[in-house]
């Protein structure tokens, strides 16, 4: 097949290109996959990779692509792939047909396949993993598992990734064991060996060193969600197993065993339990907020549905109560594996009556920690459910992100807690008191006083000092209040995020989450193309003043959502009252993470429509 | 309105106890439920168990979830924190307020309708993870806020006020309280104070899961000719298989029974329990030999009471997730923040 490289002009690209490695779940390729993408970014150049998968543990297709630019593009490019590692024989002809013309396939040649098996206009690349490990090695599982290396190797030749920073990462991950570094090694030379000596190395596509990646990490919103949680304070986790939000419980207790173990007695200062629904899940944190903990949960759409009617309690009742909702495609069980942004609206008006919820939205790891950290203050300070809305893009893929900081001066903020010494003093204790004329009342511990600052929570409606009372003045009383809490979030939730434009322009674009690299992404490309664009990253509702005055400010205002219903612009419309037809929905909800390429076209054409 | 305070005046003569507290500083409101209602003697008996226990009011956690047992908590201890939450659910908010505070003494309220039916689920992995806490089900085998609905417990046959028979098998609470691993395992019955208050008060003292099955007869809706679960039923079919008599840490006195009638169980604070025994082969350490004496007297027609089975070293939840012995709620900054230092590290960590 090696002619064709001569025949095809393939494509000719430094640091920016899309690669994309199609597996067999659970083959060993999910390591040898890692190992590429860290490679990359060790050689100084973004490297943003996506694990695409079913929701299966063995067999079933398995997709990774890794996004590489220098110019230091993190999110979905869109459009086809630039370079197809195709080891799977199942998946074949989709494969195939996701390579960009002129784009190179990359497979195993052991075994001959028809001639229209492939594409005329791609450059074919084939390398017979399968006879070189089959000759080298005699122990199946180790054949499995060097073919990924001996693939990697040949990989590394053809597109000039460094061997030497594959040598130093193997080095790193196999610490202390000589023996399998060397093994790995040699594997990885067989594989640059062969590519050498067979093919016309390098292709079109190649790396170089750079300085793309500076001092930024590379991790999943999860684990620094669970970090978040961490350093904010938690103490008290309960959860119940859901893809995709599973990692952060799990991460949570990996760092909590690292750093939250006395030395002194060895005990732990948390507890975790694993309970058996999300509503147990809920009620846990609730009770353990109750009582003074910081407590939360992590969990996905299907379990923000069950927990529906806890959330109207801790609302009702205020209770301070975390959720991390690793958001996921529904609606039902929907696809477990393909992100969306599609519990906007479930979360901010969560259970029955008149309810409205703080919630947060993190773009990348860095605030999925900054964020994480901060929903136990706002949780303790309002004293109501705070969520922490990630989704799969996010939470479960590594990206780069700006590396996490922590003020060691900074402290708890608790709340409005009354003290022992306060009660004895003889201050006035109501625990639906407006004392402050901020909505937010003042609460009592359980064990605080022996006489004084008892109270009954309840989910049914009481006075001002928390009886029980069914009276219509007494029962708006208290939601005139609730709503008066809800206005002070507005000042206390992160700020939306403004970037105008270098021109003065009519045209606005909101958006959130996850959305934010390729939005930003996106705006280049709209600006190289004479179009400008300001932009509006929304971190947080209720929404504040800066929002409405956005909007306010812009002809028309783009919301690109990643959910069929244009979820956040509803909210917007309901909340601001703003006219509908100034919010132009960009809605991309296949279960794909949002490209900038699908941001850019969208807009380009809406801005066509709003001109005619 | 249902909220009625009690008048605060107190005879000048009454009872106090060691910490300088009369019987009525562990009362609550004055209750609401139906005159006669087996849940108040229940509330009286808990007031009564505190009290004779000397405990401070404010170190108790009362919990509660739907239904006429769950309003309760407002009836007795009102100087304690009170939680009366959703239905079904009081078991993992009392399991969430524990993990926060380990310190405080957990009473959960909860009723057959709470427990049995709508929180099954709840109720039994409570006990099957040792949550260290009092659960009380006043069991009266109706829905009586919804007005004479049959309950999961309900026995098969069991006639309806309107004489509609339940066709369904009932859930036995204390079997499953046995099977999911409880070590402490009671039934008593409301209109039996003698039994009843000795039983909360060896419940209170127990450092792990304490189940109280309590038949409570429902006098609106359950009390009638043909109901398994009214207090004359009750009265008849009892069959006590011992009585506890007090609980104390002072050395025990045993003289005025007959030897191999009477049986001391010392537990891990050094509170012994000590009880009459009314039917002698009955062993409250067996487990096994539990359920299959409740089987077989519940097949005879007999509502078995008492004392069923007790560990006397129980482990609890806290113990399986190695918990700081300082309450979680307490813990601080220095405890929980790793700070500036570590997180360089993880940073490092991420390149």
């Amino acid at each position: 097949m090696l002619q064709q490289l001569d025949r095809v002009g393939g494509l000719r690209r430094v640091n920016d290109f899309v690669v994309k490695f199609a597996n067999v779940n659970g083959s060993g390729s999910a390591s040898a996959n890692a190992l590429f993408a860290k490679a990359v970014l060790r050689m100084g150049v973004a490297a943003t990779p996506r694990n695409i998968f079913p929701s299966n543990i063995q067999g079933l297709p398995t997709w990774y692509e890794v996004r590489i630019s220098e110019a230091g593009h993190i999110g979905a490019r869109g459009g086809g792939v630039d370079l197809l590692v195709a080891m799977n024989p199942q998946t074949w002809d989709k494969d195939i047909g996701s390579i960009e013309p002129g784009g190179y396939l990359f497979y195993d040649n052991t075994k001959s396949l028809p001639e229209e098996k492939f594409r005329s206009d791609i450059v074919v690349i084939g390398v017979p993993l399968t006879e070189i490990t089959n000759t080298a090695y005699t122990d199946p599982r180790q054949r499995q598992l060097f073919k990924n290396i001996v693939g990697l190797g040949a990989l590394s030749a053809l597109i000039e990734l460094d061997p030497d920073v594959i040598r130093q990462l193997l080095a790193e991950q196999f610490k202390g064991r000589d023996k399998l570094i060397a093994a790995n090694i040699q594997a990885l030379e067989m594989g640059r060996d062969w590519a050498r000596e067979n093919l016309d190395c390098p292709i079109g596509l190649t790396l170089r060193h750079a300085d793309s990646v500076g001092d930024r990490i590379f991790t999943t919103g999860n684990d620094a969600a669970a970090l978040g949680a961490v350093y904010g304070g938690a103490t008290v986790c309960a959860w119940y197993p859901i893809t995709p939000s599973s990692s952060l419980a799990e991460g949570f207790a990996r760092h909590c065993g690292r750093m939250r173990v006395d030395k002194a007695t060895g005990t732990n200062n948390f507890a975790i339990v694993q309970a058996e629904d999300e509503l147990a899940s809920i009620g846990m944190v609730i009770g353990a907020a109750w009582n003074g903990a910081r407590a939360f949960t992590s969990t996905s759409g299907p379990g923000i549905s069950l927990m529906q009617e806890f959330i109207g309690l801790a609302y009702f009742a205020e209770i301070p109560a975390v959720i991390f909702d690793v958001q996921r495609a529904g609606p039902s069980t929907g696809m477990p594996t393909r992100t969306q942004q599609a519990d906007i609206t479930i979360c901010a008006y969560a259970s029955h009556g008149d309810t409205k919820h703080v919630l947060l939205f993190p773009e990348d790891p860095y605030e999925c920690f900054e964020f994480g950290a901060l929903a136990f203050d706002l949780a303790d300070r309002l004293q109501t459910p705070i969520f922490v809305m990630l989704d799969l893009e996010i939470g479960m893929n590594e990206r780069l992100s700006k590396p996490f900081s922590w003020d060691d001066s900074r402290r708890f903020d608790r709340g409005k807690v009354m003290t022992a010494a306060e009660l004895e003093a003889g201050k006035l204790f109501g625990r639906y008191l407006d004392v402050d004329g901020d909505g937010i009342p003042y609460r009592t511990l359980p064990g605080t006083h022996p006489t004084k600052g008892a109270f009954f929570t309840r989910g049914t409606s009481k006075n001002r000092m928390a009886r029980y009372s069914e009276e219509g003045v007494d029962y708006r009383d208290n939601m005139e209040r609730l709503l008066r809490k809800h206005n002070t979030a507005r000042s206390l939730v992160p700020s939306a995020v403004c970037r105008q434009s270098e021109t003065p322009t009519p045209l606005g674009a909101i958006y959130f989450g996850s959305t934010s690299p390729a939005m930003t992404e996106a705006d280049a490309l709209l600006q190289d193309n004479g179009l400008s664009l300001d932009l509006l990253r929304v971190r947080g509702f209720p929404f504040g003043d800066e929002v409405a005055s956005f909007i306010d400010s812009h002809d028309q205002v783009f919301v690109i959502e990643q959910n069929r219903d244009g979820q956040l612009r509803s909210l917007l419309i309901n909340e601001l009252e703003i006219d509908p037809k100034k919010l132009t929905r960009i809605l991309h909800y296949d279960g794909t993470p949002i490209s900038a390429r699908f941001i850019a076209d969208e807009i380009a054409s809406r801005v066509g429509k709003v001109a005619s | 309105m249902t909220f009625m305070a009690k008048p605060k005046l107190h005879h000048p003569d009454l009872q106090k106890n060691s910490l300088g507290y009369t019987r009525r500083d562990y009362e609550g409101t004055i209750s609401t439920l139906c005159a006669g209602c087996g849940h108040d003697s229940i509330s009286a008996a808990i007031v009564r168990a505190c009290f004779e226990l000397e405990l401070p009011p404010h170190r108790i956690a009362k919990l509660s979830g739907i239904g006429c047992s769950s309003k309760t908590p407002t009836y007795f201890l009102g100087a304690s924190h009170g939680f009366n939450s959703v239905h079904g659910r009081m078991p993992s908010v009392l399991t969430g307020a524990n993990l926060a505070n380990r310190d405080l003494i957990y009473l959960g309220v909860s009723g057959d309708g709470d427990s049995a039916s709508i929180g099954l689920g709840q109720f039994a992995h409570a006990l099957r993870r040792g949550v260290n806490m009092v659960y009380i089900v006043e069991n009266n085998g109706v829905y009586g806020l919804t007005k004479g609905q049959f309950s999961a417990t309900s026995d098969k046959g069991a006639k309806s006020k309107r004489g509609a028979p339940n066709n369904d098998e009932p859930i036995n609470l204390v079997g499953m309280a046995l099977q999911l691993g409880a070590t402490f395992v009671a039934r008593s019955f409301s209109g039996d104070k003698a039994q009843l208050v000795p039983l909360i008060e060896a419940a209170l003292k127990h450092p792990g899961a304490a189940f109280i099955d309590c038949i409570s007869p429902c006098v609106a809706f359950n009390n009638h000719e043909g109901s398994t679960k009214s207090f004359d039923y009750v009265r008849e079919h009892n069959s006590a298989v011992n009585y506890l008599d007090f609980i104390t840490t002072k050395p025990e006195i045993t003289a005025e029974y007959e030897p191999g009638t009477v049986q001391t169980i010392t537990q891990h604070d050094g509170s012994m329990l000590r009880f009459r025994k009314l039917d002698s082969d009955y062993d409250v350490n067996d487990r096994i030999a539990a359920m299959t004496y409740m089987q077989e007297r519940q097949a005879a027609g007999e509502i078995v009471t008492g004392l069923l089975f007790i560990d006397p070293n129980p482990q609890d939840l806290h113990l399986h997730l190695k918990t700081s012995a300082q309450p979680l709620n307490g813990l601080q900054e220095d405890a929980l923040v790793p700070g500036s230092a570590a997180l360089a590290k993880i940073n490092a960590g991420l390149r």
